[in-house]
């Protein structure tokens, strides 16, 4: 759990604070909160508590920005060295920086999981999680599910069973969806409709994003 | 010769040409709903249209489930939304947007914005697009718009970062003089009311609806009535045995498909391209050439994928038009793409409605009188009516409605799926069956005896045979324990609208590939599929060999994709330029064939000569013999085979819902959706889109709703966080029972399927189950848990005051 603190090596030295911006955008916000590489993670409750434990002491704390600084991410089993401002958000990022668009930004909130990209595995909102919280972690995303031309067998499904419309939130379904059959190969479609929960689509092409991952596993199974 | 044409035409294609100017054959066409009703009808038709297609059972391609043609794309992230276009040098725009609900804008300082690391240009907004006008614009003298709601657009930055647009927005300084406002539309129509516009204002309708007439009277705030009368209610009224009289409401929907607004535009001295999320390239480039005064031809749109639109999304809007301004000034290529907040606030929404209707019947079931006196705001826009319905669904002898628009402090209206529909089925529908229990008939027995159109009788027949309908208990309330089932119908109607300007291009390559080319945009309906299909079946190639180049201007001209139009317009000019491809394809074989195009023909894939001079050749093989590297073909939609023949379609929907009445929460479990839409040319994506209309119409249904502050004006839940839609939890069992409907009207007899596909039927749907379930009846939208505990506690007037 606790092998994605930030490798000390792949950040450049702390430098001087900067003061924080007026107003309470939620992106002046993170920027003006003094961002530093203990201090923000989004992801999960236990990471928190353990940064915020390790915040408390001032020695540890180290900060960043507001200006670019170089970072590597590792996207899809690759090396990416960008330059990145604490507030840049890991969706943004792999969007505009590294053109990856494969990765939807629509609510820009947490809510609609079109952003949804995988952090060693785990499913995680990419317009919540800071890029910085995701250097020296494995990104996963849509464009890297597929090992080559073959779509995953999920996504084979998704084709198979028209599940997408207007194929906006379709990526991010597809993460999740797959994310499910890894941690639980022979899902129930409740299970199903848990894991897309946190998705939305406007489209209402829900129905079939049950019976394509629920066929996937069946596929999958059959041919293990 | 007074023309000269740059290539001669191959003698078939002469043919042709001469049969197009007004020669015609007698063809046989296939009428009605195979197992039930079908037949066969004359048609007169253009000598140069196709054969006849058959029924769908009888093809090899049309009409039947093909995979979604972009699908891969789409699965796999490479297909690229207007949000994902990056330009070399590219700036990223930012609306700076009212933070009052109404007020003059007095001053407008851009210069700390314009100071910071980045920034390269600023715009400020001189003619404001999408909201009502002035009759009379010298009432309102202003240097700049008037603010009529929180969140409109007032002026726009550029920026090399989306930060830095961000930062600079939030530096530009705005002074307002503020004004008294009203978001509250019970209170807009009282005398008293701050008014909205100083006098009488207008809106127009887009392609896909919304807007209302122009000129009608207006008093205060609210704009009609648009007043429509045959016949005399009030005779009627006494004539009938029985009358209904309720009061109905519904809220603002916003539309929340997942791509915001926005475009990428790019402003050369000589073109002007624009990259953008809409439902209608043609509309783009005819809002920026007229906002420009510049020429069509210099315009182009690109729209290769786009993240839905449900009716939001026609010409270029503010987005658009500030994003060539901004590209104009910098010189740089701009991305301006809202974020949710302005999305929910200011690019649409569906009005709401406040209705009274009174049915009055013969004990036999025959309506006498109609009258709908409806109101619903479309904030500062109009587009509030809802009498579609009422108006179009069943037979009467006399009818009066009327339409009002409330203007309220509140971003404009816009076309959202089915316009006034939802509405106007959702009290409808439910004063229906009230109407079916004063009579003591079924729901089922009263629709067959008022709805004259034949597909919707075939469509009861099945819900009546069908295992849930069974399963009905007609009494209500019959469940003893606190959790009541209940199931209740619906029934929805659309129209036959047909886009003229509906065209495209077909080629066929020496190497056997075959392209099509249209304008038209895919918004996740499918087209591109659709359109592989028909070429398939042409050449006998499957459809994913098939290249559909769509989504550009530089196309033949598109139809908009709103009120179900694009397939009922588009397909039948590409199956026409299809047949045309092929026919000349012929005339450039047949030289190396040794024969005439005359002897030639295509069928199934292979190429067979009528006086037996060779074996069947392969279409691929056969190209290869093409005495040119390419032929094509262009045509565009001619009008319907007959339009006396016309009918509505629609569909017939049951909901199955268990009430609790505890904690008052609506559960659907079940939908049975028996919909048709003429020819369906691809069963699979027409039933993708009637879940989708299912799931949309429970959403309306029970959860959405904006939320206006009445204090300050705002929308307190501009998020989805806040605004809530359905979910994967939300979603029933849904069962789509497609009717293939066939109507003799054009060369592929396909109609349309987003409008009438389950949004306009659930509400009324769901009530009725409801009433069924607990045996009150709601007649308030949304149907949250409060307002069913609030009905579930209350003695239930049939007639609330107005």
């Amino acid at each position: 759990m606790s092998g994605h603190q930030p490798p000390q090596n792949e950040l450049p030295e702390a430098q001087p604070k900067a003061p924080a911006p007026a107003g309470i955008t939620r992106r002046g916000f993170l920027k003006g909160a003094g961002v530093t590489a203990a201090g923000t993670a989004l992801l999960e409750g236990v990471q928190v508590f353990q940064r915020e434990a390790s915040a408390a002491t001032p020695s540890n704390v180290k900060e960043y920005g507001p200006d670019q600084f170089p970072v590597t991410l590792h996207v899809n089993g690759r090396e990416h060295a960008l330059h990145i401002e604490p507030r840049t958000t890991l969706a943004e990022a792999l969007r505009i920086q590294l053109n990856m668009t494969g990765t939807k930004i629509s609510c820009d909130r947490g809510v609609c999981s079109s952003c949804t990209v995988w952090l060693d595995k785990m499913p995680v909102n990419s317009c919540m999680t800071l890029a910085l919280d995701a250097v020296g972690r494995q990104i996963t995303t849509i464009e890297g599910v597929s090992a080559d031309e073959h779509l995953h067998p999920l996504q084979a499904a998704f084709v198979r069973h028209d599940a997408m419309q207007c194929g906006f939130c379709t990526p991010g379904m597809v993460m999740s969806c797959a994310s499910l059959l890894e941690r639980n190969p022979k899902p129930s479609e409740a299970d199903v409709r848990a894991a897309v929960s946190g998705n939305l689509c406007r489209c209402g092409t829900y129905p079939k994003v049950f019976a394509a991952t629920l066929d996937a596993a069946s596929q999958i199974a059959r041919k293990a | 010769m007074a023309t000269h044409t740059s290539h001669s035409l191959p003698d078939a294609l002469l043919a042709a040409a001469d049969v197009t100017e007004g020669a015609t054959r007698t063809v046989s066409v296939p009428v009605g709903v195979p197992g039930y009703t079908l037949h066969e009808e004359q048609r007169t038709v253009p000598a140069s249209e196709p054969p006849v297609l058959p029924v769908n059972k009888d093809l090899q391609f049309i009409g039947k489930s093909h995979e979604r043609w972009d699908g891969p794309a789409k699965v796999t992230g490479r297909a690229r939304y207007t949000a994902d276009v990056q330009l070399p040098g590219m700036l990223y725009g930012r609306f700076v947007n009212a933070t009052v609900p109404h007020a003059r804008v007095l001053s407008i300082d851009t210069s700390e914005a314009e100071k910071l690391p980045g920034v390269k240009g600023v715009h400020i907004i001189g003619t404001l697009l999408g909201s009502a006008v002035l009759r009379d614009p010298s009432l309102e003298q202003a240097k700049y718009p008037v603010v009529r709601y929180a969140g409109q657009p007032i002026a726009a930055v550029a920026a090399a970062t989306p930060q830095a647009a961000e930062e600079a927005a939030a530096k530009v300084k705005v002074k307002y003089e503020v004004m008294p406002f009203v978001v509250d539309a019970d209170l807009a129509r009282t005398p008293s009311s701050p008014l909205v516009f100083p006098g009488a204002a207008d809106q127009a309708g887009t392609a896909g609806g919304g807007g209302s007439a122009s000129g009608i009277p207006q008093t205060g705030n609210v704009h009609g009535p648009a007043v429509r009368k045959h016949g005399d209610v009030e005779q009627g009224f006494k004539e009938a045995d029985v009358v209904v009289d309720a009061r109905y409401t519904t809220q603002v929907q916003t539309h929340s498909a997942l791509e915001t607004h926005g475009v990428v535009a790019d402003w050369k001295s000589d073109m002007l391209t624009v990259y953008a999320s809409t439902q209608g390239t043609a509309s783009v480039r005819e809002e920026l050439a007229a906002f420009f005064r510049i020429p069509k031809s210099q315009v182009r749109v690109i729209t290769e994928f786009m993240g839905g639109g449900f009716g939001a999304k026609f010409g270029a809007g503010n987005p658009g038009v500030v994003a060539a301004e901004l590209s104009r000034k910098t010189g740089a290529p701009v991305r301006l793409m809202l974020d949710r907040e302005e999305e929910h606030r200011s690019v649409g929404n569906r009005p709401s409605s406040d209705q009274r209707l009174r049915i009055g019947a013969k004990k036999d079931g025959t309506i006498t009188a109609i009258q709908l006196i409806s109101y619903g705001t479309a904030g500062c826009g109009t587009g509030a009516g809802c009498a579609g319905p009422a108006t179009n669904l069943y037979k009467w002898a006399n009818l009066h409605t009327e339409e009002n628009d409330v203007f309220i402090n509140a971003g404009p209206a816009a076309a959202f799926r089915a316009p006034g529909h939802p509405q106007g089925a959702f009290a409808l529908e439910q004063s229906i069956d009230d109407l079916a229990e004063r009579l003591n008939m079924d729901p089922i027995d009263l629709r067959d005896r008022i709805d004259e159109n034949p597909v919707r009788r075939v469509q009861r027949q099945i819900i009546r045979e069908s295992a849930l309908w069974k399963s009905r208990n007609a009494r209500p309330n019959a469940d003893p324990g606190p959790i009541k089932r209940g199931i209740g119908l619906s029934q929805s109607i659309w129209y036959r609208h047909i886009t003229m300007s509906s065209a495209a291009e077909v080629r066929v390559h020496k190497d056997g590939s075959v392209e099509v080319l249209s304008a038209v945009q895919d918004i996740g309906s499918g087209i591109k599929t659709v359109l592989a299909q028909i070429l398939a079946e042409q050449f006998g190639v499957p459809p994913a060999k098939i290249t559909v180049k769509v989504g550009d201007t530089n196309y033949p001209v598109g139809p908009n994709s709103g009120g179900s139009v694009t397939t009922l317009s588009l397909t039948p000019a590409v199956r026409d330029a299809a047949w045309q491809a092929a026919q000349k394809f012929l005339a450039s074989i047949a030289p190396a064939l040794g024969t005439k195009a005359s002897d030639l023909s295509l069928t199934g894939g292979m190429v067979h000569s009528a006086s037996g001079k060779f074996q069947p050749i392969p279409f691929r093989s056969a190209a290869a013999k093409m005495n040119t590297e390419e032929v094509s073909a262009q045509a565009r939609r001619i009008p319907d085979y007959d339009p006396s023949k016309y009918e509505t379609y629609g569909g017939v929907d049951i909901a199955e819902v268990a009430v609790d009445t505890e904690t008052g929460r609506i559960h659907v479990k079940h939908v049975l959706a028996v919909h048709d839409c003429g020819r369906p040319m691809n069963p699979t994506q027409v039933i993708s889109q009637i879940n989708g209309g299912v799931i949309q119409g429970i959403s309306y249904t029970l959860f959405e709703h904006r939320l206006l502050d009445p204090n300050y004006g705002l929308m307190v839940n501009p998020n989805l966080d806040k605004y809530k839609i359905a979910g994967a939890y939300e979603v029933p069992k849904i069962e789509v029972q497609l009717i293939e409907s066939y109507i003799g009207q054009s060369s592929t007899d396909a109609s349309g399927i987003g409008e009438a596909a389950g949004i306009i039927s659930a509400g009324a749907a769901i009530g009725n189950a409801v009433y069924n379930a607990t045996g009150v009846r709601i007649r308030q939208l949304p149907m949250t848990p409060a307002v069913v505990l609030a009905a579930l506690n209350q003695p239930q007037p049939l007639m609330e005051s107005l």
